[in-house]
């Protein structure tokens, strides 16, 4: 089973509270926080590693050059290969075109079986790379998969869904993107690390992967960011006070008056 | 013209349908009125289809197949491909549900169009319409303009637009049904038997009040004190992350990054420190109420109401003050 798992480096979210935004362009200053694997995409590295069975597992990440540090991190989870897509052509790209650089590259590795992804990343959490991947590559995919298993060539998955889960047959190829249930990520070992540091990380440019200019980065996506901000807080802030007999009593009043409750 | 797709499950539609149907109003009146259609996908689906044509819109379309149930990615991609072209919307509009993260992405990498997903509000860039959505966890907004050829595909977060500001019309608009193009054999995922399981009962997001049980909780041996809390307001027990991850709750009723997003009437937090990846999944609740020892608990900063207290001696006072009435 030759597998392909795409993987963002996200800002440490232990350490977003220290994210700010440069003032000239509204736009978040990334290199003040160290970077982690996307946590999704831990579950994507280990469902990856736990299914290769005799075939490969190739970390893919389109990022800037010091991704090649969860790059290792992958490698020495147990990933085989790690390839990453790095150009300046590529800066500024929305999901679309991020999937689109994902998807050149997955064709030219070549042989893959199966796309893992994050069902989303932390950041920016849009939910489409996944997806937009599989149409890219025109392979069928499902979603916010919670327990995966093959059958034979078939794959059968969970996949969340409002106010359950449904059970889907598909075949390979496929693209799959994982919530948190469906294993727990393991760390990387010490023979991995050592792997790690001697299998290195293959850099691919847009060109490499045969990707126009117009076709990647900000030249290349259909969205924009236009401006970030800090989103106000509506809320009243009411803080009750008294005994707890008081507090539940002056609760109970102004959830009814404000007919929250009856 | 703005097409709202609207979201059903054996002919109910999701109540979020008519919250994108506000936002679609919404956009239109900025942008000089443009008509609002509604889409509703599945086998059969005139009733629900009459259901939205109480909203002040102009048209409604049952898009009908029986390839379209139960529910598949390519199903859906495969209908509205066709019925994109042919309507030609210069916005589209979804919730932002599982479904939606679902066949949204790839509608429009096949047509190769702008999407901005989990939009909590209009906004304005270059005098077009641009739609704000948050990133990091709601940590930070960001407007987000698209470029190039129309439709723009949006989908709007839970609880963002509230349905109850959805314009009604003063007559029903016109139901039409359209027999949806799409070649069954198309679809590659197999949905299988049993479709949903029983154990799945509950569907947070559809919720008017619930109740949240944190880490504050200490044991597994009180929640029937909250659950009991529940059921005297009416409302479905939900937990944050370290409670179902212990097992004391399913993680369907996980509220946060990783389980629903949701927005009710009312969340009361019982011992939730508000941590970002909670705060994400409730922060659009109509009224949120917390409760927590802890006076420096991020919850309170995004709370209507404060209780700083010990659970154990506050919950039991609120449920005595609700036994009176």
């Amino acid at each position: 089973m030759n597998i392909v798992v795409c993987m963002k480096p996200v800002p440490d979210p232990r350490r977003w509270g220290t994210l700010t935004l440069d003032a000239r362009t509204m736009l978040l200053r990334r290199e003040e926080v160290p970077a982690v694997i996307n946590p999704l995409d831990r579950n994507a590295i280990e469902q990856a590693v736990a299914m290769r069975a005799g075939g490969t597992v190739t970390v893919l990440s389109m990022a800037p050059p010091d991704a090649e540090e969860q790059l290792a991190e992958a490698l020495a989870m147990g990933c085989d290969r790690a390839i990453l897509l790095s150009d300046s052509a590529f800066a500024g790209a929305d999901s679309l075109a991020t999937a689109r650089a994902l998807a050149a590259a997955i064709r030219r590795i070549g042989d893959v079986d199966l796309v893992f992804c994050g069902a989303y990343s932390l950041d920016g959490s849009t939910s489409q790379v996944g997806p937009q991947v599989a149409e890219l590559l025109g392979v069928p995919d499902l979603t916010h998969v919670t327990a995966l298993g093959l059958d034979g060539g078939t794959l059968r998955a969970r996949s969340a869904t409002e106010g359950g889960e449904t059970l889907y047959e598909c075949d390979l190829p496929a693209v799959v993107t994982f919530d948190k249930e469906v294993n727990v990520p393991r760390l990387p070992s010490m023979t991995g690390i050592m792997r790690a540091a001697s299998a290195g990380v293959t850099r691919w440019t847009a060109a490499d992967v045969g990707l126009a200019p117009a076709e990647a980065g900000l030249a290349g996506s259909p969205t924009q960011m236009q401006n970030t901000f800090t989103p106000a807080a509506a809320r009243k802030g009411e803080m009750l006070e008294g005994s707890p007999a008081r507090m539940a009593a002056a609760l109970v009043e102004k959830l009814k008056g404000s007919r929250v409750i009856e | 013209m703005i097409l709202v797709i609207a979201e059903q499950r054996d002919g109910q539609l999701n109540k979020a349908s008519w919250e994108v149907v506000t936002a679609a109003q919404r956009l239109s009146a900025r942008i000089g009125g443009a008509p609002v259609k509604v889409a509703v996908l599945g086998a059969a689906v005139t009733a629900a289809a009459g259901e939205m044509a109480g909203a002040a819109v102009a048209e409604v379309l049952a898009v009908e197949h029986p390839a379209l149930e139960p529910y598949t990615a390519d199903g859906f991609v495969g209908a509205l491909e066709p019925l994109v072209a042919s309507q030609a919307p210069d916005y589209v509009i979804v919730a932002h549900t599982y479904q939606a993260r679902d066949f949204v992405p790839k509608l429009a990498a096949r047509i190769d169009a702008a999407l901005i997903t989990d939009v909590v509000g209009l906004a304005e860039a270059e005098g077009r319409p641009a739609f704000t959505r948050l990133v990091f966890q709601g940590k930070l907004a960001a407007d987000v303009l698209p470029e190039g050829k129309p439709p723009c595909l949006v989908t709007c977060q839970a609880g963002a637009f509230p349905a109850d500001a959805a314009a009604r019309g003063a007559a029903p608009a016109p139901v039409t049904t359209v027999a949806a193009t799409l070649d069954p054999a198309s679809i590659r995922q197999k949905p299988e038997a049993p479709f949903r399981e029983a154990r799945q009962a509950v569907d947070l997001s559809q919720a008017a009040r619930i109740v949240a049980v944190g880490r504050g909780i200490r044991e597994q041996d009180k929640l029937p004190m909250a659950e009991e809390l529940a059921k005297l307001l009416g409302a479905e027990l939900a937990a944050s992350r370290p409670i179902c991850d212990a097992g004391w709750l399913p993680p369907e009723r996980q509220v946060g990054s990783s389980g629903q997003t949701v927005a009710p009437k009312l969340y009361l937090a019982l011992g939730v420190s508000g941590a970002i990846q909670h705060a994400v999944g409730m922060k659009a609740s109509k009224t949120i109420v917390a409760i927590n020892k802890d006076a420096e608990a991020p919850i309170f900063e995004v709370a209507d109401y404060g209780i700083v207290g010990d659970l154990f001696e506050v919950v039991p006072a609120l449920i005595k003050e609700l036994q009176k009435s």
